[in-house]
C-alpha cells in the first residue's frame, strides 16, 4: 500500500518530535558533563597524594594539601547524618503510614518549607542557637546545621519510597501476627531501603557541598582538628577561601578541592549502593 | 435471611462435631456509608473446609477479612455485630488484633512472598512468635505441609520472588502454616494460577483439614465443590444460603442460589 500524504506528514512530525526529545535529554545532562570535564581539566593535575595527606602550606612552599578539610567534611557530614537520617526516615515513615492524618498534612507542608529555606538562613539559625550561647564556633554546630538541611530531603524521599511498597506485603506480615510497628520495621523499611538510601545519599551529596551554613558555624580552620567543639575546616570552605585569594598556586588547590569533593560524594554513593544492593539481593534481614 | 434460615445456617456446625471454630453473629461491615456485609450469621465448624461463593462484590472477601480483623487497616471500614473465636468476640475492647491474626492465618489472592529467601519467608512468623526450637525443623514441617518441600528443599537460600506463581503461593501457605494457626483463611488462593498448580493447592487444602480449619473464598464453583465440606452463598452482602456442599450444589433451597450455581447470573 502506498503511503498517503497524511501518513507521510505524521511520520515526519513523529521523527521531528522524537529528535527534539533526544536533544532535550542531551541538553539536560550536558551541564553535568561540562562541569566534570572542566573540573578535571583544571584540577586533576593538582590532585596527588600530598593533597590528601598534607596540611595547607604557605604560598611558595610546595606539597601543600587539604588533609584537614577532607577530614573536616567527613566529620561534618557524619554529624549531619546522625541527626538528619534517623529523624528524616522516621518522619518519612510516619507520613507514608499515617498520610491522611491532619498532623501529617502539616508535617508534609512544613518539610517542604524547610526544604526551600535558603541555606544561609539555616546557618544564621544554628549560629544563634549553638554558637552564640557557647561563645565560639564549633564542628558540632556546623554538623547540626547541615543535619537540619538533610531532614526534609530524607523525609520526603522516604515517604515516596515507603508508599511504593505493595499493600500485599504489609498484609502478609500482619496476617502472621506482626504488629504494625514491627511490620513497618521488618518488611516495609527493608523493602523500600534501596530508594531510602538513594534519598539519604542525595541529601548527603547536597550538604557536603554547602558553604553558606558553615560560615557561621564551623567557620573553618587552618590547622588539624578532629574536635567537635572546635572550629573545623571543610572542603567547600577551603575552596572558597582559596578561590578568592590572589595566588595561582592556591587557585590550583581550589580546583583540586572541587575535584576531590565531587569524587568523595561519588565514592560515598557508589559504596553505599553496593553494600545495600548486595545485602538486599541475598534476601537477608 | 429469615430467622428460620438463620437457624439452619448455624445448625450444621453444632450438629457435626460439636465444636465451632469461628462464628459470626449479625455481622455487618460498612465501607463509609456502603454496607458491604449485612447482618451475616455463620458458624464455621472446626477442622472442616468452608467455601464462600458468590459474584464479585457480594461481600465474600469482606466476610473473610473480617474474621481476622484484616479490615482494621482500611481507613473507613466499620464493623457491627460479633465474631466469636475461642469464646470471645474478636472485636471486643480488650482483644489484641495481632494475637488474633497469629491464631487465624491468611493466604491472599496473589502470592505475596517477601523479597527474602524461601527459608526466611517461612521462618518469618516463628522468629517473632517466641518459637524456641530449631527454625530449620519448623521450616521443613511447614513446607512439607504445603506440599512444597520436595521441590524446594535444595533451594531454601534462594529468593522466593524468583519462583513460579504456584511455588510462590505454596511458600506463602507454608509461611502462614509455620506459625501454627488454628484457622487458615484463603482469599481466592488459586485464581492467579495455572490448572496444575491449582490442583496442587486444592489437594493441599484437602489435607490441611486434618489439623486445622480452612475458610476459602473462591470464584470457581467447581473448586468449591471439590474442596469444601460446606458452602456459603453470598449475594449483595447477604448470606443467602449455607449448608453441606453436596446439598447446596444439588438441591439448593433458595432460588437465588440455584440461579447462581446454574450460571444464570454472576
Amino acid at each position: 500500500m502506498k503511503a498517503t500524504r497524511l501518513q507521510l506528514r505524521r511520520k515526519l512530525t513523529g521523527r521531528i518530535m522524537g529528535a527534539l526529545a533526544y536533544l532535550a535529554a542531551a541538553a539536560a545532562v550536558l551541564p553535568l558533563l561540562l562541569v566534570f570535564g572542566y573540573l578535571l581539566l583544571k584540577g586533576a593535575s593538582s590532585v596527588n597524594l600530598d593533597f590528601f595527606l598534607h596540611m595547607p602550606r604557605p604560598v611558595g612552599v610546595p606539597g601543600g594539601g587539604m588533609a584537614n578539610a577532607i577530614i573536616g567534611t567527613l566529620m561534618l557530614v557524619g554529624v549531619a547524618s546522625l541527626l538528619g537520617v534517623p529523624i528524616g526516615i522516621g518522619a518519612g515513615m510516619y507520613l507514608a503510614e499515617h498520610g491522611n492524618a491532619p498532623l501529617a498534612t502539616s508535617v508534609r507542608f512544613l518539610a517542604d518549607v524547610l526544604n526551600g529555606l535558603p541555606s544561609i538562613v539555616i546557618g544564621i539559625f544554628a549560629w544563634q542557637l549553638l554558637v552564640r550561647p557557647v561563645g565560639h564556633f564549633s564542628a558540632a554546630a556546623g554538623g547540626i546545621a547541615l543535619g537540619l538541611m538533610m531532614i526534609p530531603t530524607v523525609t520526603r524521599t522516604t515517604e515516596e519510597m515507603v508508599l511504593t511498597v505493595p499493600t500485599a506485603l504489609r498484609e502478609a506480615a500482619l496476617a502472621l501476627g506482626y504488629a504494625r510497628w514491627r511490620t513497618a520495621l521488618r518488611i516495609v523499611l527493608p523493602t523500600a531501603l534501596g530508594g531510602v538510601i538513594t534519598g539519604v545519599l542525595i541529601a548527603v551529596a547536597r550538604v557536603a557541598g554547602e558553604t553558606a551554613p558553615l560560615l557561621f558555624t564551623s567557620l573553618g580552620n587552618q590547622f588539624w582538628s578532629v574536635s567537635l567543639t572546635q572550629p573545623i575546616s571543610a572542603i567547600p570552605l577551603q575552596v572558597f577561601n582559596y578561590a578568592i585569594s590572589a595566588y595561582d598556586e592556591l587557585h590550583a588547590q581550589a580546583w583540586a578541592g572541587a575535584v576531590v569533593l565531587i569524587a568523595l560524594v561519588l565514592v560515598i554513593s557508589l559504596g553505599a549502593r553496593a553494600v545495600v544492593g548486595r545485602g538486599f539481593a541475598r534476601g537477608n534481614d | 435471611m429469615s430467622d428460620l434460615a438463620q437457624e439452619r445456617a448455624l445448625e450444621p456446625a453444632r450438629a457435626a462435631t460439636g465444636t465451632t471454630a469461628i462464628e459470626t453473629e449479625r455481622l455487618s461491615v460498612f465501607y463509609g456509608a456502603k454496607e458491604a456485609l449485612k447482618q451475616v450469621s455463620i458458624a464455621i465448624p472446626a477442622r472442616e473446609v468452608v467455601a464462600f461463593i458468590g459474584p464479585s462484590g457480594c461481600g465474600k472477601s469482606t466476610l473473610l477479612r473480617s474474621l481476622n480483623r484484616m479490615n482494621d487497616r482500611v481507613p473507613d471500614a466499620r464493623v457491627q455485630g460479633r465474631v466469636l473465636f475461642d469464646g470471645q468476640d474478636i472485636y471486643g475492647p480488650d482483644v489484641d488484633a495481632v494475637e488474633i491474626r497469629r491464631r487465624i492465618g491468611m493466604v491472599f489472592q496473589r502470592a505475596n512472598p517477601f523479597p527474602k529467601s524461601i527459608f526466611d519467608n517461612v521462618a518469618f512468623g516463628p522468629r517473632i512468635n517466641g518459637y524456641t526450637g530449631k527454625l530449620a525443623d519448623v521450616v521443613e514441617r511447614a513446607l512439607r505441609q504445603a506440599a512444597a518441600w520436595d521441590e524446594l528443599k535444595d533451594r531454601l537460600r534462594q529468593s522466593a520472588v524468583g519462583l513460579s506463581g504456584g511455588q510462590q503461593q505454596r511458600v506463602c501457605i507454608a509461611r502462614a502454616l509455620a506459625v501454627e494457626p488454628e484457622v487458615l483463611l484463603m482469599d481466592e488462593p488459586a485464581s492467579a494460577l495455572d490448572p496444575i498448580s491449582t490442583q496442587q493447592i486444592e489437594e493441599l487444602i484437602y489435607a490441611l483439614k486434618q489439623t486445622l480449619t480452612v475458610v476459602i473464598v473462591t470464584h470457581n464453583m467447581q473448586q468449591a465443590a471439590r474442596v469444601s465440606d460446606r458452602t456459603a452463598f453470598l449475594y449483595m452482602g447477604e448470606l443467602v444460603e449455607y449448608g453441606a456442599t453436596q446439598e447446596l450444589f444439588t438441591r439448593p433451597t433458595e432460588p437465588r442460589t440455584e440461579a447462581y450455581i446454574t450460571g444464570r447470573f454472576g
